[in-house]
């Protein structure tokens, strides 16, 4: 079982070129998840405690407006990672997840994970050289949507 | 270099603000490169660079797709079947679509930048056979913003082509890809070793695309980007469009990121 999650992980696009030792460890704490279209993988402002690998589907990345439509700020698919602020104090999620099909990832124990890299400091840098390329082309990408670059329609 | 009046045959509305017009070409033919541009004229009111963003195939038919923005671009968007404009051109370096033989090829298009991009995409479909995998990504700002959008359909259901759209905005509605089209560069299946890139859309856009393609391997001399200024003459003597040391209207429109680079960085130009 743990060796089949390891093969996943180990084709999966984020953990692409883990070491062994680290890899073994993260597959110990995940898990198969499936998401029906619809069903939220998380809200924001609950705990932090599962991230998600995506292997199908599609999940929106939405910050929910008091009464209106959420907003969508950005869709994951497969390769990507949905949610980063489980390393980061106070490890509570920043805004809500959706799924907008069928979805299947793997889920992995956010709890278990930090404390490994409270332990072992290499995992920790691991993680945060994994994780910060994510925040940083989610800034990026923000600061082009806030540009408006494509101009307005009339 | 005197503009050749020409009758528009046909008209279509893309967008909310951009108009398809198709101009009955001189005699029976107008040849043309894909990327390369026309300088239209709209008596009493002026002239204005615009891409041609039909197929090269079709020698028969001069397309133009054109963003009403201004007085010059607004009455050539609203001209009707029959209307009479002034035709120069076609002008400018195109896309090295030959250059992209036995590689990957990758198009990246925002907004109203897959209009001079759709030339050569007609060729790579046309010519399927020489290139290797051939991907198409789209962003625009909403889901009412996406250009020529039934033909990226038919395109998305071909197999032997992977094409993405996403946009920057949308509600709940829109079941696509939200972010910006940059976001599609790292999804997308290509050997960057072996890719050439077509890159069209807003100035920023283009260099951070670029950059993203860069940052996944491929090399700088092999993405390609179409640049845009005012034109006037077209054929390099009055210098508006200059841009460093060159002319955007005669040394481009499309040139390398590799030549570009450092001039996408300063500000006074």
């Amino acid at each position: 079982m743990i060796e089949g999650m390891e093969r996943i992980i180990r084709e999966h696009r984020f953990f692409a070129g883990l070491d062994d030792e680290t890899l073994a460890f993260v597959a110990g704490c995940t898990r198969n998840v499936r998401f029906d279209a619809g069903q939220y993988l998380f809200h924001a402002g609950e705990p932090a405690n599962e991230f998600y690998l995506i292997r199908h589907g599609r999940v929106a990345l939405e910050l929910p407006v008091p009464g209106k439509d959420a907003i969508t700020f950005q869709t994951a698919g497969e390769g990507d990672v949905v949610g980063v602020s489980w390393l980061v104090p106070p490890f509570r999620w920043l805004h809500d997840a959706r799924a907008t099909d069928l979805v299947r990832a793997i889920g992995v124990d956010a709890k278990c994970l930090r404390r490994k890299c409270d332990d072992d400091h290499n995992v920790g840098y691991e993680m945060m050289q994994r994780f910060v390329p994510v925040l940083v082309d989610r800034l990026q990408a923000t600061r082009l949507q806030v540009l408006d670059v494509y101009g307005t329609s009339r | 270099m005197l503009p050749v009046a020409r009758r528009v045959v046909r008209t279509r509305r893309e967008l909310a603000d951009v108009w398809t017009i198709e101009i009955e070409p001189e005699g029976d033919s107008f040849a043309f490169l894909p990327g390369q541009f026309n300088m239209l004229y709209a008596f009493g009111v002026g002239e204005a660079a615009i891409s041609i963003s039909g197929d090269p195939a079709e020698s028969g038919r001069l397309v133009h797709t054109i963003r009403a923005v201004g007085k010059v671009s607004e009455a050539l968007a609203r001209t009707r079947p029959g209307d009479v404009i002034g035709v120069r051109g076609p002008f400018g370096v195109g896309w090295p679509v030959e250059a992209a033989d036995g590689a990957d090829v990758v198009v990246v298009a925002g907004g109203l930048g897959l209009a001079p991009l759709r030339p050569a995409l007609y060729r790579l479909f046309g010519e399927r056979h020489r290139f290797g995998r051939v991907v198409l990504l789209c962003g625009a700002r909403s889901p009412k913003d996406i250009l020529f959008r039934s033909e990226i359909e038919h395109w998305r259901a071909r197999l032997d082509i992977e094409a993405a759209v996403t946009v920057d905005h949308a509600d709940r509605e829109w079941r696509g890809n939200v972010g910006v089209v940059t976001t599609l560069i790292g999804r997308a299946a290509f050997d960057p070793s072996n890719t050439v890139a077509f890159v069209c859309g807003p100035e920023v856009m283009m260099r951070f695309a670029a950059i993203e393609l860069e940052s996944r391997g491929v090399r700088p001399e092999a993405i390609h980007l179409s640049m845009e200024r005012n034109m006037k003459c077209a054929i390099g003597h009055c210098g508006h469009c200059q841009f460093g040391g060159d002319f955007v209207c005669k040394d481009g429109p499309v040139a390398t990121f590799e030549q570009l680079r450092r001039r996408l960085a300063l500000r006074e130009i």
